[in-house]
């Protein structure tokens, strides 16, 4: 299962920190600064996987921003790194071209993305098409 | 103010967002927060009722707050008036912020509780999902308390809406992974398994996750779920690949729900043989379509047609049952193992690790050898090498041993030192466990020494020095080896740690050489011991005395070297203790005292290497454990097949540098029986004037010492003459004992002198203050004594008492109360905090049980009294049977906090509990454990 969600840049502000699992503050300030120390030295001929702690960390760096999902040893590493890709595409196509400030500014609304496509630390849905034809819904609602 | 409140776009939360932005100090960012924290505060308490849209507004300004990390005090109140609001946006927001500051506020749950409660009845399902992703998100036991029930008739109802059924069965895996005991099985789980069947893909997918974690724990509840999956896996996996519209991602049919499906077979055995035809199929489809042209060059389309693939192979290994397909998969990983991805090359080495276990595939793995060396010279990424260690370690047989050790060896030379001591015990147990020739083994571990003395564990030359010990063809050459390594100018201290113990067992063996003659060992491992730490020089100083016995032409030279100022006033404790003793013992004893006390060690028992554990420590059970129990069976074991030991044993008898080596404490207190060595008698002869002679324990003091486990204050000891009383108190790794000795007597004791003899693994620093050696008739002393818990400890002090009373003389020895769980401090958490902590302390040697008969009536309240004695916090309501006592704790030492968890199971009618203790470290769950079995 997905432990958490992180959105970093790579100066290390956090531009989505989502947590499936019950960690308090001060431990999530520290996954937070661990995570951007463990992703940042890597580059390109590395993998896209890293041993963290007990589980591992499977991201993706688009421009300036890596997305990092934190899952269990077990599962599947392709299959998260390709959910990411997937969520990138509809983030890309709901801002129109989305860059990091449309996250700055619409924070509130990511977390929205973020729950159509995972949900209680699982894959919810996984169609490009569904997701945004509910977050247009959504969208339209007053 | 500009007319925004139509949509959802916030003006006002713009303009903050772009002044935090602007803002070019963190002064300057925390004071634009200030002045906005006061107006919102101002707002709120304002006498102007707010709409909807401002304070969703503020609400949301208090989330960006909060979220830069700032603290946020207020504001619950109208997250939670915002959950009422019929306007989806404002409901939103309130949802949003709930469910990232969630507040334990009793007060607020239960509104919170209550907005859910409508909106899931609301029967609108865009709030119906708003409701049911904040339960997902926050997941509190108040919330699977309230909605439990709910969420399964909301899952199987015929008329809910399938985007409101992926967020139920999803919101549904939540609760039950936080409060599996408030989510019971019932009718729905049939119709859960039928959802595999539903058209709507988003809902099989969500309904797989569900299944799949309840499947873990109730597998004959959701048996029906194989078949289901199958065909259901079966028509993705044939589909054309337009065929699934929507869930097709870049030519690929439904890459996540095929892993999942495939995730949920690894739960199950191979299915019966008619379903089991038509999953081979599938898995083959899978295989051949590897072997396709890609339909695309985009890295996405191999990603999600492998990612597939990857999950295929691993039910494939799970299975392991179908050969074929076993060798099937192999080759395609070795195609993989050269491919330009590196992400390819390193899972293709990390699934091969899994099947080098499989009988099926071990010899096609072994055939990918040389693609494995060179990746571990080649690869630029340290993860893609250490997978690569991991492969040749799990392929390695009697047939290929020489070459992977070779390898390895060569490539500790410049690997990174993140994994260099990994590679060091990997390199020590294969070296021991496909050893044909001793000699090469010892070889072997003295060049691991040479090239990465550092990173050499205690464990390995405490494993070398075992088999030497126990296998008397390669002593010779182990002596003759270690001698001429240590002609090296410089050596690793750990060499002179082996040489030393090798040399003052066997030196012998190679004394008949005038090159190695007793006086030429002696002069090589002396021209060592001032460079040396003072554990290594204690060894050297027992390697003297053996030499002694060995070599009596050098045992004037040793005598002159005992007899020093450096050694016999050395400013460390324990060199100068040994210094003096052994000149002692090689001035007074005899030649046949000498020769039995200074004897050959005996050989150790088997038992499941040291290096094995730790190596198993450090990597978690899963890997090592699997790879060694199937590789156990295939190859027989050079060591005559060495049993696992349970853990507790494993640590006593490795030799350790500052445990004796003659196996004499320095005054045998042993207070549970004699001492082990037939030896220990003659000493305590030699010695009886230094050592304190301790008397046999005193009737009923193991009784009285159980007692004390649980409490701090009472009497210890009684006799006619005497009695001992006791009151203490304990505060972290601190410990304070009053002991109060009672003259019962009318005539005075004279010379009182109580003495405490501490074991040598009591890691505490115990003082004592002493007594007056005056006891009048009936009068009370006191004594005090400080004791501080250096690391953990098994062992209890013995206090012996020597007075004189009448004309006699007396000798009383009690055990003290000085025990582990004294340095408890209770721990309070929540249910579901226990038992995810639970979960993280699965490794097998963590966890320690015991089932036992009750010795005392079993009542619930006296049994929790003894929980809460016994140091740790008793949980109430944590444990889904209520009848089970769960406790945790906090073992503070010097060195270390040790978390403890603890569950006490009674079985009324069998009359027996069953006791299981969870801590981080192995042998407090050990203690621990011996420690309370004796309290019910």
């Amino acid at each position: 299962m997905i432990r958490f969600i992180l959105i970093q840049n790579r100066a290390g502000k956090t531009r989505l920190a989502k947590w499936y699992m019950q960690f308090d503050d001060d431990e999530k300030q520290k996954l937070i600064e661990e995570v951007h120390a463990v992703v940042t030295v890597r580059d390109a001929k590395h993998t896209n996987f890293v041993e963290f702690r007990n589980f591992k960390i499977i991201y993706r760096r688009y421009a300036g921003l890596y997305f990092c999902i934190c899952v269990d040893v077990s599962d599947n590493n392709l299959a998260y790194l390709e959910a990411i890709h997937n969520f990138v595409e509809v983030l890309n196509e709901y801002f129109h071209n989305v860059c990091e400030l449309d996250l700055v500014f619409n924070f509130y609304k990511v977390y929205t993305v973020v729950d159509e496509m995972f949900l209680a630390g699982e894959i919810r849905e996984t169609s490009q098409t569904k997701v945004l034809k509910q977050l247009l819904m959504l969208q339209s609602l007053e | 103010m500009p007319a925004v409140s139509k949509g959802d776009g916030m003006r006002g939360l713009a303009v903050f967002i772009s002044d935090i932005r602007n803002c070019k100090s963190k002064e300057a960012e925390i004071k634009r927060i200030n002045k906005e924290l006061a107006n919102i505060r101002s707002k709120f308490k304002g006498d102007k009722a707010l709409d909807g849209y401002s304070k969703k507004k503020y609400v949301c300004k208090l989330l960006f707050i909060f979220l830069l990390g700032h603290d946020i005090d207020f504001g619950h109140m109208e997250a939670v008036n915002l959950l009422s609001s019929n306007r989806y946006t404002e409901k939103q927001i309130g949802y949003l912020f709930i469910s990232v500051l969630v507040n334990s506020n009793s007060e607020l749950i239960r509104l919170i509780n209550n907005a859910i409660k409508n909106d899931l009845a609301s029967r609108n399902p865009t709030f119906m999902g708003l409701a049911l992703h904040c339960i997902a998100n926050v997941g509190s036991r108040e919330m699977a308390e309230a909605f439990a029930g709910e969420i399964p008739k909301i899952l199987v109802a015929g008329d809910t809406m399938d985007s409101v059924k992926q967020s139920a069965a999803l919101c549904l895996l939540r609760l039950y992974r936080t409060s599996p005991d408030l989510v019971p099985m019932g009718d729905w789980t049939s119709r859960v398994v039928h959802l595999l069947n539903d058209q709507h893909l988003g809902v099989v997918t969500a309904a797989t996750s569900l299944i799949t974690t309840l499947a873990q724990k109730n597998p004959e509840e959701f048996k029906t779920s194989v078949s289901l999956a199958v065909s259901r896996l079966s028509r993705i996996v044939t589909s054309a690949s337009t065929d699934l519209q929507d869930y097709t991602y870049y030519f690929v049919p439904a890459p996540w729900l095929s892993v999942k499906l495939l995730r949920l077979l690894q739960c199950y055995p191979p299915p019966d043989p008619a379903v089991r035809g038509r999953l081979t199929e599938c898995l083959e489809t899978i295989l051949n379509k590897a072997q396709e042209p890609p339909k695309s060059k985009k890295v996405q389309h191999s990603n999600a047609k492998n990612a597939v693939l990857f999950e295929a192979i691993s039910l494939i290994i799970h299975h392991d049952s179908e050969p074929n397909l076993l060798v099937r998969a192999c080759n395609q990983l070795g195609q993989f193992l050269q491919h330009r991805e590196t992400n390819l090359r390193y899972l293709a080495l990390e699934s091969m690790c899994t099947l080098a276990s499989s009988e099926f595939s071990h010899e096609a793995v072994k055939t990918h050898i040389e693609t494995v060396i060179n990746a571990l010279k080649t690869e630029r990424d340290v993860s893609v090498r250490q997978r690569a260690v991991d492969l040749l370690y799990a392929m390695c047989d009697r047939s290929n041993a020489q070459q992977i050790v070779a390898e390895m060896l060569s490539y500790l030379e410049t690997a990174d030192y993140s994994i260099r001591e990994e590679i060091v015990l990997k390199v020590a147990i294969l070296a021991e466990k496909y050893a044909v020739d001793y000699t090469w083994y010892v070889d072997t571990i003295l060049n691991l020494i040479r090239i990465a003395g550092d990173y050499v564990s205690e464990e390995v030359w405490y494993r070398v020095i075992q088999i030497v010990i126990n296998r008397d063809d390669v002593q010779g050459y182990a002596a003759k080896t270690v001698f001429e390594a240590l002609q090296a100018p410089a050596c690793h201290e750990n060499l002179v740690k082996v040489g030393g113990y090798i040399l003052g067992e066997f030196g012998n063996l190679i004394a008949g050489d005038p090159r190695s003659s007793p006086l030429i060992q002696f002069n090589l491992l002396h021209s060592k011991f001032h460079l040396c730490s003072v554990p290594t020089r204690a060894l050297l100083l027992s390697t003297y005395i053996k030499f002694v016995n060995l070599f009596p032409e050098v045992k004037a030279t040793i005598q002159d070297v005992l007899r020093s100022d450096s050694q016999l006033k050395n400013a460390d404790v324990e060199l100068q203790q040994r210094a003096v003793e052994y000149l002692r013992l090689s001035t007074v004893a005899s030649t046949d005292i000498l020769a039995t006390v200074l004897e050959e060690m005996p050989p150790f028992p088997e038992r499941e290497s040291s290096i094995l554990a730790k190596l198993k420590k450090k990597k978690g059970p899963s890997t090592v454990t699997d790879l060694e129990e199937t590789k156990r069976e295939r190859s027989v074991d050079v060591n005559g097949g060495p049993e696992p030991a349970p853990a507790s044993t494993s640590a006593a008898s490795t030799p350790s540098p500052s445990a004796d080596l003659l196996g004499l404490g320095a005054a045998p207190p042993a207070p549970t029986g004699p001492p082990p060595a037939s030896s220990g008698g003659l000493l305590v002869d030699v010695f009886s004037d230094s050592a304190s002679a301790a008397a046999p324990l005193a009737p009923g003091s193991e009784d009285n010492f159980a007692r004390f486990v649980c409490k701090n204050n009472g009497v210890l000891f009684e006799n006619q003459l005497l009695q001992i009383g006791l009151k203490s108190e304990f505060r972290q790794n601190l410990g304070r004992m009053f002991i109060f000795y009672g003259n019962k007597t009318s005539t005075q004791f004279l010379n009182f002198t109580p003495t405490l003899i501490c074991a040598d693994d009591l890691q505490a620093n115990i003082l004592t203050k002493p007594v007056d050696p005056t006891v009048d008739g009936g009068a009370q002393v006191q004594q005090v004594v400080n004791i501080e818990c250096v690391s953990d400890f098994t062992e209890a002090p013995v206090l012996n008492i020597q007075f004189r009373y009448g004309g006699t003389f007396q000798n009383v020895s009690v055990k003290l109360p000085i025990t582990l769980n004294k340095f408890f401090q209770p721990t309070e958490m929540a249910s579901q905090d226990f038992f995810q902590r639970w979960k993280q302390l699965s490794n097998p040697q963590q966890e320690v049980q015991n089932i036992f008969k009750a010795k005392h009536p079993m009542d619930t309240e006296i049994t929790k009294a003894k929980i809460i004695g016994f140091g740790s916090a008793l949980l109430e309501e944590v444990d889904p049977n209520p009848a089970n006592f769960v406790g945790a704790g906090i073992i503070h030492t010097k060195t270390t906090q040790i978390g403890c968890l603890l569950r006490l199971e009674p079985n009324l009618q069998a009359q027996m509990y069953r006791l299981t203790l969870r801590t981080s470290k192995d042998t407090v769950s050990q203690r621990l454990c011996e420690l309370l079995s004796e309290q019910f």
